[in-house]
């Protein structure tokens, strides 16, 4: 599968965005990281390795799931919470 | 003393406060405010079902207790008929295939759903019951007395703390409250399987054709052997009007290896067994979930005072191969958790030691028993020979044994069975070992 074909496929789930990121990725710590789990097993391709060594996260299409904070090995880097009442992802046919 | 949340008005102060809105969450409420008890349930979606995805099958036999006929009005997509179990590997398929006009009918047995239709419509029974139903309320901690006791919750609302004499945790796989009261000793990311999948549309006579059923009947395929390095299994499940495909992964492995979830999926569809069944298909949901998969080795303790855990939030899933159930020891879990928080507000004694009720319901019921019997089968399935060894090995047998060698005449089967078993690299003591395993667990 392309990236751009897993794009389109991720436009297919809706999310109701709050201003307010629910999960924090701090890429300072992730650039002493080298094996980035992350960015294999998030299934929604959210954790981007950055040119400069760092990791971004973009919270906007995000499930919600836990898989990253679960294979997450650096103390600190993800600190993670549910959005706020009302957002986030919501599934209609799963 | 109340305020208004969302336009409603609610005490601050209420019997039982329920977490979580899915049908662990929705079969407590309803069995508490059916027993006249006041009941808050908080859901953090925008409506019940919003955040759940699950495979595809659910199992309601429970709800005979609390719904009777509730096949009559449950939101299902097509029922169980044909259930079969495939065994892939790059280039062949083995599937043991079974179907019974039984499961088409009332009582019934399993009907795919979509989870934002079944848990809406479980939470509206709850509703009906009595229990109060707030959405888009994320609840953010617990509120705990002197002693430690958990008597009530904090939400993301103005002003948002709710007391309660027994708060039921039904927050879900990850449960931050269950962690919170400390009744998880400690959690383990090798406990854990990601579950991904697509919900592909295809017309309903077309589903109907390929999967060789008519009007409500459908089709549940498990599979083994799909998930390439990764340990895990696949599914296909026919809802009316769309095909469910997805792929169940251990994320510990998945993480120490490069290959991504939706890729996974990617191969699974391309197989040329499962291609032809899903061709031309518009994929029109993309969803994932993380499902707890080590059965009792996981299990948190599930009374606090002033607290009990359920659903997915307790464990409660059972990952065993042949059986892949969750939803149904959901709403079982929660039944027995509401009917605990009943005795134990009505004995005025909510303390662990007064809702001991519910750990000897689930230690009485299958909830329980399933998961004793069954302990041992989550680690085999999952393990490395079951997923990458006996694959290859059982389907070089079948294919050895309907091959027509001729001139050569046939072989005997016990010749094959060695052949082969030593070609995939199986050593004799382990299969022996791994079949009497399985013995245990499935005997």
């Amino acid at each position: 599968m392309t990236l751009g074909n897993f794009l389109e496929t991720m436009e297919t789930a809706e999310f109701r965005v709050h201003p307010d990121a629910h999960i924090v990725v701090d890429g300072a710590v992730c650039a002493d990281c080298t094996t980035r789990e992350c960015v294999v097993a998030c299934p929604a391709n959210l954790f981007v390795p950055t040119s400069d060594g760092g990791i971004v996260f973009n919270y906007e299409q995000c499930f919600e799931c836990g898989t990253c904070y679960m294979v997450c090995t650096q103390e600190g880097a993800i600190t993670w919470n549910y959005p706020a009442g009302g957002h986030g992802v919501v599934f209609h046919r799963t | 003393m109340s305020r208004t949340f969302n336009g409603v008005e609610v005490n601050d102060s209420v019997d039982v406060v329920v977490v979580g809105g899915g049908p662990a969450g929705s079969c407590a409420a309803l069995v508490a405010a059916r027993a006249g008890l006041s009941v808050v349930l908080l859901e953090r979606g925008p409506f019940p079902g919003s955040k759940n995805m699950y495979g595809g099958v659910v199992y309601p036999r429970i709800l005979d207790e609390l719904i009777p006929n509730w096949w009559e009005e449950a939101p299902i997509q097509r029922w169980v008929t044909r259930r079969s179990t495939m065994l892939l590997t790059d280039t062949q398929a083995l599937t043991v295939d079974f179907r019974t006009d039984a499961w088409g009918k009332a009582p019934y047995n399993g009907a795919t759903a979509y989870r934002p239709d079944f848990d809406h419509w479980l939470a509206g029974h709850a509703e009906t019951a009595g229990a109060q139903l707030l959405t888009s309320t994320t609840v953010t901690g617990l509120l705990r007395d002197d002693n430690g006791a958990v008597v009530g919750v904090t939400t993301d609302r103005p002003d948002g703390d709710l007391r309660a004499r027994v708060v039921i945790a039904c927050d879900g796989v990850n449960s931050f409250l269950a962690k919170e009261a400390g009744l998880y000793e400690h959690t383990d990311v090798k406990h854990f399987t990601l579950g991904v999948k697509e919900t592909i549309a295809l017309p309903k006579e077309v589903i109907d054709e390929r999967f060789g059923v008519r009007d409500r009947e459908g089709v549940d395929i498990e599979i083994v052997g799909c998930t390439g390095g990764v340990n895990g299994g696949g599914f296909v499940y026919t809802n009316l009007d769309t095909v469910a495909v997805g792929v169940v992964l251990k994320i510990a492995k998945l993480a120490s290896q490069s290959l991504r979830p939706e890729q996974i999926i990617a191969t699974l569809k391309a197989h040329p067994a499962i291609a032809p069944l899903i061709e031309g298909g518009e994929v029109k949901e993309y969803s994932a979930h993380v499902i707890p998969e080590a059965g009792l080795t996981m299990m948190p303790k599930m009374t606090t005072d002033g607290m009990l855990v359920a659903g997915d939030a307790a464990a409660l899933c059972l990952a065993a191969g042949i059986w892949l159930e969750g939803v149904n020891f959901a709403m079982a879990s929660g039944m027995y958790a509401g009917e605990a928080a009943v005795e134990a507000v009505q004995a005025g004694d909510v303390s662990a030691q007064g809702l001991r009720g519910y750990q000897r319901r689930l230690s009485d019921t299958f909830v329980l028993k399933d998961h004793r019997k069954l302990r041992r089968a989550p680690e085999l399935v999952l393990s490395d020979r079951v997923q990458h060894l006996y694959p290859q090995m059982v389907a070089n047998v079948v294919e050895r044994m309907f091959r027509i060698d001729n001139p050569q005449p046939k072989p005997g089967m016990r010749r094959i069975l060695k052949q082969e078993r030593k070609r995939a690299g199986v050593r004799r003591r382990d299969l022996i070992r791994d079949a009497i395993t399985g013995f245990r667990s499935y005997g």
